[in-house]
């Protein structure tokens, strides 16, 4: 059975975009068939991170409006043959789709694929109202910042209106650091304030807009801590049971010498 | 035929007592009422008299009340404090069985999210940043206030507002409000806000609520009772 899992978080900015790129990748890496959605219309960039831009012929306005067939609008991945990109168009806006539209093709595509990923615009207006109509999953992408963690809130709050299993949560854009001294929410508050299951948390790290601005994600990455994130997102998705990553800093040689002879750091 | 078959009046400390007899027409009784009123000679040097109405099981409509108080009224020194029947419409009597009622509501109220309802309200659950609760009534959150209360908001200062972690972003009695502190601050665990004799809202521990608002026990105990 095909699943439809829709990739939010209200406010913008938090990494709801890269979340749906490394997902998809980790999935299509352990063999399953997934197409991207960008339901960001006239604001697209899932296409930009996915290194995808220049292969854009036809996009899921022309495929709203019968321009052209579903197949025809879908681009397939550079790396693998069951990884396809639905793009949003950059020309329209957001009222040109229609729920029921976003129904339509959804099903239709559940018909070839296992996963179904739809990256949806920030905001809580028309675009997330298209995004969330065909989804039957929903992850709500927060970082670690109060306004953030307000606006996952409100969109936790709407989700809850709809007819959906209930959200999951993914930290994204956690510095250890700043939460160990306090200057920084942490992932037990977060939890405790948004009361939903944790899927994932995932570092901040420069690899990751590195990645990106190379046009591929960082989840092909074997062992930055980004990467392992997401595969692990990915795995709980599949239904194993990963342990949550350990932010840890790793110590060097000298810190542990000092540890072993009772010295205070 | 006896004068005063219908009115009886009776003086008492604070005035006058008006009981007016309830299975006569209400003409009849207007009728007996202003000439009984107008028999009695009234003192120029008095002063005002209250008095009060005791309508037994009569229900007055509006206008026939406004009837009643404008005849009183007419009379010299006379002021209508309060009329008082035993009868109320069932109309009346639901709006009082659910201002005096206690709603259960078990969810998070999330940022954006408003529950507003007559009577108390017991959350079962957290009130999130952003998220507010209204009652007409008093609040009771078993969980996490972290956003707005507005309890009593049609006017009820007596209300209060009880959480077992309070650290709301503000607290609204009837038409006073308290907002946090402007520098960053840990809740308190168990602790309830009321309106003092300075019409400031006070947060302090539950317990001192047995002091402050004793009349409470007994509102929930007839809540409980139906």
């Amino acid at each position: 059975m095909a699943e439809a899992i829709v990739i939010t978080s209200g406010k913008g900015g938090v990494g709801k975009t890269t979340t749906t790129a490394n997902l998809g990748t980790s999935l299509a890496l352990m063999d399953k068939k997934v197409c991207l959605m960008d339901t960001d219309i006239g604001l697209r960039n899932l296409d930009v991170v996915m290194g995808l831009e220049n292969r854009i012929i036809f996009d899921i306005i022309d495929v709203a409006k019968g321009k052209c067939k579903l197949k025809q609008a879908l681009i397939k991945d550079k790396r693998f043959d069951y990884l396809y990109l639905l793009p949003a168009a950059q020309t329209s806006d957001k009222n040109d789709l229609s729920p029921e539209a976003m129904i339509e093709m959804i099903a239709e595509l559940k018909k070839e694929f296992d996963f179904i990923i739809i990256d949806c615009p920030a905001g809580i207006e028309q675009g997330y109202k298209n995004a969330v109509a065909g989804a039957d999953q929903a992850i709500v992408v927060t970082t670690p910042e109060k306004s953030s963690v307000r606006d996952a809130d409100r969109i936790i709050g709407l989700l809850e209106q709809e007819e959906l299993e209930p959200a999951k949560l993914v930290i994204n854009r956690i510095r250890n650091h700043m939460m160990k001294n306090g200057d920084m929410l942490t992932i037990d508050e977060i939890i405790q304030i948004l009361s939903i299951d944790l899927l994932g948390i995932v570092a901040d790290d420069d690899e990751v807009i590195k990645a990106s601005n190379h046009g591929e994600p960082i989840a092909f990455q074997p062992n930055t801590k980004a990467s392992i994130a997401y595969r692990n997102i990915a795995r709980r998705i599949l239904g194993e049971s990963v342990p949550l990553q350990s932010f840890e800093e790793e110590q060097g040689m000298f810190t542990k010498m000092k540890k072993f002879f009772g010295m205070r750091n | 035929m006896a004068k005063n078959q219908y009115v009886t009046i009776k003086g008492t400390r604070d005035g006058l007592t008006l009981n007016l007899d309830d299975t006569c027409s209400f003409e009849q009784l207007l009728h007996e009422l202003d000439k009984t009123l107008s028999q009695d000679d009234i003192d120029v040097e008095q002063s005002m008299i209250t008095v009060k109405v005791q309508l037994g099981n009569r229900y007055l409509h509006n206008d026939q009340e406004e009837q009643l108080r404008t005849l009183i009224r007419q009379k010299n020194k006379l002021v209508v404090q309060d009329i008082e029947s035993n009868v109320i419409t069932k109309e009346q009597a639901m709006r009082w069985k659910e201002e005096s009622d206690m709603r259960i509501i078990t969810k998070t109220v999330r940022s954006g999210q408003v529950v507003e309802i007559t009577g108390d309200l017991l959350l079962i659950g957290d009130v999130n940043p952003g998220g507010t609760v209204k009652a007409t009534g008093n609040i009771f959150v078993m969980g996490n206030l972290r956003g707005i209360a507005h309890a009593g908001y049609k006017g009820n200062q007596d209300a209060v507002i009880m959480a077992s972690y309070m650290h709301p972003v503000q607290l609204r009695i009837a038409t006073l409000y308290s907002r946090s502190p402007d520098y960053e601050s840990d809740g308190v665990y168990m602790e309830c806000g009321y309106v003092d004799q300075s019409e400031k809202i006070i947060i302090d521990r539950l317990q001192i609520v047995a002091k402050k608002r004793p009349e409470l026990s007994g509102f929930e105990r007839s809540v409980l009772n139906g």
